[in-house]
């Protein structure tokens, strides 16, 4: 039976292949030929950077597996053994750790990158639905990796991240034993937790990855001045007169960014694994115990502006429900943002002064959170949490109103882009 | 047969008929997996009920056992240490224990069987985190009204010495007292209701 040939012409033995799978085709759909705006700046190298990250965390995940133990009673000595006597164990477990901060502080630098210049407007609110998502799974993700380890701040952070399903009225209770399979966080928990760390999640992370990226490449990517490229075509090749092929141009770029990286990561992995106590906390370098609360309990780093809007929140008629409810708050925020920006600009280049001035409020706010989170409880800590949570809320909810009557700048046909 | 026409109102029920038989069959086939993170019958037997030696607690020590895995406490309080719960009544959220925190046999102030002993689930009720035992006092630097009890580290809430909770801080209940009962003097049984008590 004939083959209908394929239409790109190869030959040999890549020919034989695209005549049955689309390689050629995907190469060109997705590099040779994905015209990405050539205007692209600093903030472009955190997607492809986090992408770097999400293969570390594979790789290095995968070698770790093969030493690590999920059993309550050997987790810590396999940890440790991982330390001290598997050959360049603790380089792989610094990778991994390390990366997990390292994927935070990439994604919190391109979902802002998202919020400067509007790329989350349409036609690209799938593309940013998806990125949420990746976000709340890494999240989960994080939260099962850092129980691993059953030192004592994985295990009271366990216990404090379980509890916050107890909270919930009438189930609550419940609902906490069924998660930890246990009346405490124990082996079960422990086992349940790598289940997910390891398999689960990882799954529909990369599935999740995927779809972002599909999405992406269908509407195209936008751009620091926020026009769409795809309105100015040359004529004869359909090709956006401000678009570049992605390879090579950006492929060598984001080399570029990859070099300058990994110097600062492989430094951190290097010299300062633990990253001054914040990539790696000092209570986990003692083996969990039931019996004794860390005398000062911190989440990892990466979500200490959520912890601290749910210590800011006090507990109102009898329940704490709602400190849960404005941490969880805070994230299904995001989600809402593409509809929730009224500008008719997508850029922060040509919005007026009233998001310059919001924006900057959010992001100070979100460091103030995320600096008293990982702070004891203080008088002082908890008010300026309290303001800091009310002007990330406000960033959000205000925002139909705000960036309806903003002052705009005229938007330029095609891009800007300095020789 | 009937080959030319399609016999819509029969071909729509077989459709949603066996759309439900297999929509049952799916939330049926998830039995299995959610139930599954239950606890285990080991765990469940590794609640049981302990026996806790007192003999040898001091006047104002406290122990701490582990029941169902969860710190339990034993306080052998002084005449001092329950002096100091009368006045910290003004500053408490649920002085009278009116919410359900405790057996239906644990009453009053001092929240225990024996005034001299109180015994405790010493688990925040705000996140879970094991409050610190901090009998002295004044202590400025936690309440300018301390006498005296326990403070969560996590998230700084306060207890006074019989496990009430302070006005104002995360944690919205009084400490959780767990059934318990005596057996002789010198011994306390956690998890066990006193024999007649309900």
């Amino acid at each position: 039976m004939a083959i209908t040939p394929n239409p790109y012409k190869t030959t040999g033995l890549l020919g034989w292949i695209d005549d049955r799978f689309p390689l050629t085709k995907l190469w060109k759909d997705h590099l040779s030929e994905y015209y990405a705006p050539k205007n692209f700046n600093f903030w472009y190298f955190f997607g492809s950077l986090a992408l770097l990250v999400l293969v570390n965390q594979l790789l290095t995940g995968i070698w770790l597996v093969m030493h690590y133990k999920p059993d309550a009673a050997k987790a810590w000595d396999s940890v440790e053994y991982i330390m001290r006597d598997v050959p360049w164990g603790n380089v792989l477990r610094y990778l991994h750790s390390t990366g997990a901060s390292a994927f935070f502080i990439v994604v919190y630098l391109h979902m802002f990158r998202g919020i400067l210049y509007g790329s989350h407007r349409k036609p690209r609110e799938l593309i940013w639905l998806f990125g949420c998502l990746i976000f709340l799974c890494l999240m989960a993700e994080a939260f099962c990796g850092y129980v691993l380890p059953w030192g004592n701040m994985s295990y009271w952070g366990a216990q404090v991240i379980i509890n916050l399903f107890g909270t919930i009225p009438v189930v609550g209770h419940d609902l906490v034993i069924w998660i930890q399979g246990d009346y405490i966080p124990s082996d079960a928990t422990l086992n349940r937790l790598f289940s997910l760390h390891v398999i689960a999640l990882p799954f529909v992370l990369v599935g999740l990855v995927v779809a972002h990226l599909i999405a992406l490449h269908e509407v195209g990517s936008n751009n620091p001045d926020g026009v769409e490229i795809k309105k100015h075509k040359d004529p004869q090749t359909g090709i956006p007169l401000d678009g570049i092929p992605f390879h090579p141009y950006y492929t060598v770029k984001d080399l570029v960014g990859v070099g300058v990286f990994l110097i600062i990561f492989l430094g951190i992995v290097f010299f300062a694994p633990d990253g001054g106590g914040y990539f790696l906390e000092k209570p986990n370098f003692t083996p969990a115990n039931a019996l004794s609360t860390p005398p000062h309990i911190t989440p990892a780093w990466y979500f200490g502006s959520f912890y601290a809007m749910l210590r800011a929140t006090p507990s109102f008629a009898g329940t704490q429900i709602w400190g849960v409810l404005v941490m969880f708050g805070a994230v299904i925020l995001l989600f809402l943002l593409p509809w929730l920006d009224r500008s008719p600009v997508k850029s922060i280049r040509y919005k007026g002064p009233i998001f310059k001035v919001a924006l900057a409020l959010f992001a100070v706010s979100f460091v103030l959170l995320n600096y008293y989170g990982m702070q004891p409880p203080s008088v002082v800590g908890k008010l300026v949490s309290q303001i800091c949570t009310i002007l990330y809320y406000l960033f959000f909810l205000a925002m139909p109103f705000y960036s309806r009557i903003d002052k705009t700048k005229p938007v330029p046909e095609r891009v800007t882009y300095a020789h | 047969m009937n080959q030319q026409g399609v016999d819509s109102g029969r071909r729509r029920f077989l459709t949603l008929t066996t759309s439900v038989v297999g929509g049952a069959g799916v939330v049926a086939a998830t039995v299995p997996f959610l139930a599954s993170w239950k606890p285990s019958e080991r765990a469940k037997a590794l609640g049981a009920p302990v026996e806790v030696d007192i003999s040898e607690v001091q006047p104002g020590q406290l122990i701490v056992v582990a029941w169902r895995g969860k710190p339990t406490w034993v306080l052998r309080r002084t005449p001092d240490m329950l002096a100091s719960l009368k006045k910290v009544d003004p500053y408490l959220l649920d002085p009278e224990s009116k919410q359900d925190q405790q057996p239906n046999y644990i009453k009053g102030e001092t929240r225990s069987i024996k005034p001299d002993y109180l015994v405790l689930i010493g688990v925040c009720t705000h996140l879970g985190c094991s409050p610190g035992f901090r009998p002295e006092h004044p202590a400025p630097e936690i309440d300018p009204h301390w006498q005296g009890g326990f403070y969560c580290p996590c998230h700084g809430s306060k207890f006074d010495l019989s496990g009430r909770v302070f006005k104002g801080v995360p944690a919205p209940l009084n400490l959780v007292v767990p059934p318990y009962h005596f057996d002789g003097e010198m011994k306390v049984v956690v998890g066990e209701d006193p024999k007649g008590a309900a």
